[in-house]
């Protein structure tokens, strides 16, 4: 009933939402959750090829499975990074995190 | 218009509130607000995954996403909140090359989908019980002949990020004054 | 061993001295006149040898010891190196080792061989009287050399190894008449002796290459004993001046001979010559180097005389050496009466008597002109070995009665001036003897002494067919030498001593001595030999061995001439007359009155003195401009000027290329590119810089814009 191209563009759509935040946000939390935006989208992406073109083969929920792993992951240690920036810089704002600068 | 299915509507009204939320995740000046709102988002995309049939999949979601990281998101927007927090913009400069390059991405992308074959294609119904996919899935992962390495590595990737998490979020040594959190 | 062997070891024993004391026997003054006294008797043994052998040949002329072999290819042909002895040379060889081996033993007591050396004297001036000379071993090494080239001259066989053997001897007479080189006077003498006799070497050498180009060969029997090529080259014109190409080689030839046997226009080199050692005058100018000249124009009158037979008028080649001869015969015996220097009056009266062996040659006589050379060598050397013996004698006599003046180096008196001594007959028999000896010898006195032989052979030839003019000028010049002669025994051997020096002379060494004894006898006893036939009582008591021996030698055999009063008698008054009005005038000069002659003859005397003025005119004709020649023009103008001013140019140019390419391109252009792509990098730099922000976000922007590009134009790209 609903044709796989609504699931993809509603996919593309989150993933694209949360690319701007990643790239816009100047808090550093506000980043990590465009990032959970782009992770999701890519979950709805993996589940919808899953359903729709092989749903015998439990390779695209599995898939899924160990994105969420990874997701997991990575929040706990990019918000842990970001308490330690926070707790040595008093900042948590992108755009004043440079020392790498020139 | 043709009339739409029940599933159709749920769907349609489900992708709306989703990717409004979206929005508000990433517009919204308040970073508590936008993480309520993530909270709502991560809520739409559980339902997605139930109109996937992928039952499980949503639960873990809620459980996982909803239960776990976005509560941590909340703890870490409090813990580095900052005095003068909603009087500088929370957009940095080049804000503006960010938001066409996100929506050429996303003409690029729908162009790249519609390559795909079965793009306009339906779903095939499902030939096995409900039930049975969560069997299936659980012996899939522990399959010798499945996928038991990636669930197992999986895991360890689990152990490292918890091990490194608390070792980097350790308070900096005593000598330093310690700041009030 | 066969002759010709000998004959071709003969000039190598001197000249391996030469080389061994040059290369470390000069170390040691005994070894040096051992080794060199040695191998000159090497040689003169080989020398007499050979000799004995030669004679003892039935037809010698025609049948020469002869051996050659292939030296250098020429094209089609080989040029052959070899030996010849033929009567000539066996002739040469005979008188040549003679009198080198007695010179060489001369030269060890004269050079004071014993002596301890005086601590005054330094090495290139001639030492203080009774030091041995400090550069002992050096003389004997050129002396060595000196006779290695003459014995190879005279055994040559062909006109390369006579002129090689022949520029050698003209290489030693420089290096030992400036033996003494710490003397101005000796130098200026031994480049004058090379540069003169070089002018007369380079006709020599274009006479040389003209034989060359004409017959192809230079080989003596192939050019000289061959008819066919004689008559040639008679008949063949050369284009110059109307002669044939014999003539016109001859001639060349023969102006070799002027200049090595100092004949007039070349004479002056040899009265300065004399700044050498005695022993080097006696070799030079008696035994070997003027020789040498008379002995080519002797090889060489086949070709000379070509197209001229006895009895016809003569060539004009002929004519010119004749009378080259007989005017340089009278000059020089002119000059000699007014000189003062013992060795000068022997200077002239050398030259004297080559011309008049020239003169001989010139009038065809070739058997009298090189009987006289035969015999002038013995008593010219026997002259100068004695007028070296008075001289030392003098110098002892100096140096007992002045003592004390050695530092200052000169003498009060001149050793060598005539005036100076005066009876030294008591004082030094043996000298005074065979100095007497060898003066009647030169004189022509008549039938005891050698010269009388050879000179009036040459006078009756030249009357005998008919020269008068070289008739008369031969006998006025005879008359002159004894004149002077005599006056040279007067005023040194006889009368009173004129200087404390000459009362206190005396004898030198034995080995100074001996050779002198030796020389008299040959001045004796040489002439002999060339008893002619017809003479009246004596002819034909001992063979005309000479003229049998010699005169093979020409094309005609040569019959003796017939017997002819007239120059026997004028040439028995001039030796007599001169002899006697020498010593009449002469025998009681006492000291420090002037010469006689200077009162009799007036200015003429002065004109005689100075030897005509030929050398101040030499002077300033030809040295004058030479010298400005090589100083300014070639050194100051074209050296200097041109080309040191081109290199200059050149130099000056190449800097101011580079320094204009330098200020231009190199700066301007090549060190600004290094310079600017330096720049532009660090421009670039510190333009691009600005892109690492250090903010996170801006490059995942920028990489994410990018990335989009390339997928773009991938999917553009997609066919």
């Amino acid at each position: 009933m609903i044709p796989l191209s609504w699931y993809l563009v509603l996919a593309a759509a989150i993933f694209c939402v949360g690319l701007y935040g990643a790239l816009a946000r100047r808090n550093a939390v506000a980043i990590l959750m465009g990032i959970e935006l782009m992770l999701n989208a890519v979950n709805i992406n993996l589940i919808a090829f899953w359903r729709y073109l092989n749903p015998g083969s439990m390779g695209g929920q599995v898939f899924a499975i160990i994105v969420f792993a990874v997701a997991a992951s990575e929040a706990a240690v990019g918000l842990a990074l970001i308490i330690s920036i926070y707790r040595r810089r008093s900042t948590v704002a992108a755009d004043e995190l440079n020392l790498l600068k020139w | 218009m043709p009339a739409m299915t029940v599933v159709q509507i749920i769907f349609v009204v489900t992708a709306i509130i989703t990717f409004l939320a979206a929005i508000m995740v990433v517009a919204s000046p308040n970073l508590i607000h936008s993480a309520l709102w993530l909270v709502l988002t991560l809520g739409g995309v559980a339902v997605v995954f139930l109109l996937l049939e992928a039952a499980f999949l949503a639960v873990v979601q809620v459980a996982i996403y909803i239960g776990a990281i976005a509560i941590l998101v909340i703890f870490a927007v409090m813990l580095t909140r900052q005095v003068s927090t909603g009087l500088a913009s929370q957009v940095n400069r080049t804000w503006w090359l960010a938001a066409p390059a996100a929506v050429i991405l996303f003409a690029g992308l729908i162009l790249l989908f519609s390559q795909v074959a079965g793009f306009q294609g339906l779903a095939e119904p499902l030939v096995k019980e409900p039930g049975t996919l969560v069997v299936d899935l659980g012996r899939a992962l522990v399959d010798a002949q499945g996928y038991v390495l990636p669930f197992e590595v999986a895991s360890v990737l689990l152990l490292a990020a918890m091990i490194g998490a608390i070792v980097i979020a350790l308070p900096p040594a005593p000598v330093v004054e310690e700041k009030s959190t | 061993m066969t002759t010709e062997l000998w004959i071709a070891l003969l000039p190598l024993p001197p000249l391996v001295v030469f080389f061994a004391i040059l290369l470390g026997a000069h170390r040691n003054n005994r070894l040096s006149h051992r080794l060199a006294v040695g191998a000159m008797g090497i040689s003169w043994a080989l020398a007499m040898a050979v000799f004995v052998r030669a004679v003892g040949v039935a037809d010698l002329a025609h049948a020469p010891f002869a051996a050659s072999f292939n030296w250098l290819p020429t094209g089609a042909g080989w040029l052959r190196m070899g030996v010849l002895v033929d009567p000539l040379s066996a002739l040469a060889l005979f008188f040549v080792a003679w009198t080198c081996l007695g010179i060489f033993i001369y030269s060890i007591g004269y050079h004071n061989f014993g002596q301890p050396r005086d601590p005054h004297d330094q090495p290139g001036l001639p030492p203080h009287h009774g030091g041995v000379e400090p550069m002992y071993a050096r003389f004997f090494a050129f002396i060595s050399l000196f006779a290695a080239a003459m014995l190879a001259l005279v055994v040559s066989d062909n006109l390369l190894l006579l002129f090689i053997g022949w520029e050698i001897m003209g290489l030693c007479s420089y290096l030992l008449i400036g033996f003494w080189y710490g003397k101005p006077s000796a130098r200026e003498a031994m480049v004058k002796a090379f540069l003169t006799t070089r002018i007369g070497d380079v006709f020599m050498l274009l006479g040389i290459v003209a034989l060359y180009s004409a017959t192809g060969t230079l080989n003596f029997r192939e050019i000289l004993a061959n008819e066919q090529v004689l008559a040639a080259l008679a008949a063949a014109p050369s284009g110059v001046l109307g002669l044939s190409l014999a003539g016109l080689i001859g001639l060349l030839l023969f102006f070799g001979t002027v200049g090595k046997s100092a004949q007039w226009p070349l004479h002056v080199w040899l009265p300065d010559a004399m700044e050498g050692p005695t022993p080097v005058s006696a070799m030079i100018h008696a035994a070997t180097m003027v020789s040498a000249g008379v002995y080519l124009v002797l090889r060489f009158f086949p070709l000379i005389t070509a197209g001229w037979h006895e009895g016809a008028a003569l060539t004009p080649t002929m004519t010119v050496v004749a009378a080259i001869g007989a005017f340089t015969a009278l000059f020089a015996a002119t000059i000699a009466v007014a000189q003062n220097d013992i060795k000068r009056v022997l200077a002239y009266s050398t030259i004297s008597q080559l011309g008049y062996m020239i003169a001989a040659a010139g009038i065809g006589a070739y058997v009298a002109a090189a009987f006289h050379l035969f015999t002038h060598a013995f008593f010219k050397a026997l002259l100068f070995l004695g007028s070296g013996s008075v001289i030392h004698g003098m110098e002892a006599g100096e140096a007992a009665t002045s003592k004390g003046d050695h530092a200052a180096g000169g003498h009060a008196i001149d050793p060598q001036n005539m005036f100076s001594m005066g009876g030294l007959r008591k004082r030094m028999p043996v000298t005074f003897w065979t100095f007497l000896i060898g003066g009647f010898a030169l004189s022509g006195f008549p039938l005891l002494t050698a010269g009388f032989w050879s000179k009036d052979e040459i006078l009756a030839d030249a009357f005998g067919h008919g020269h008068m003019l070289v008739f008369g000028a031969l006998a006025a010049a005879a008359l002159l030498t004894a004149f002077y002669t005599m006056r040279q025994i007067s005023l040194t051997f006889l009368g009173s001593p004129r200087t404390p020096a000459a009362e206190h002379a005396h004898e030198p060494a034995w080995s100074m001595r001996i050779p002198l004894i030796g020389l008299a006898v040959f001045a004796i006893a040489a002439g002999w030999i060339g008893i002619p036939e017809h003479f009246p009582a004596l002819g034909g008591i001992i063979p005309n061995w000479v003229h049998g021996f010699l005169g093979a030698s020409l094309a005609e055999g040569g019959a003796e001439l017939a017997f002819s009063a007239t120059p026997l008698l004028v040439s028995v008054a001039a030796a007599l007359g001169g002899l006697t009005l020498g010593w009449w005038v002469y025998r009681r000069v006492a000291a420090g009155s002037p010469d006689p002659l200077e009162r009799a003859l007036g200015p003429v005397h002065r004109i005689l003195k100075n030897k005509y003025y030929f050398d101040e005119f030499y002077q300033d004709v030809f040295v004058r401009p030479a010298y400005w020649l090589a100083e300014t023009v070639v050194a100051g103008w074209i050296d200097r000027g041109i080309i040191d001013g081109t290199l200059h140019a050149i130099g000056g140019l190449s800097l101011r290329v580079g320094a204009f390419l330098r200020k231009w391109f190199d700066l301007l252009v090549i060190n600004a590119i290094g310079d600017q792509v330096g720049n532009l990098v660090k421009w670039g730099g510190s333009v691009l810089r600005f892109v690492q922000t250090g903010r996170v976000q801006q490059y995942l922007v920028v990489g994410l814009v990018f990335v989009g590009l390339v997928f773009t134009g991938l999917l553009l790209l997609r066919p």
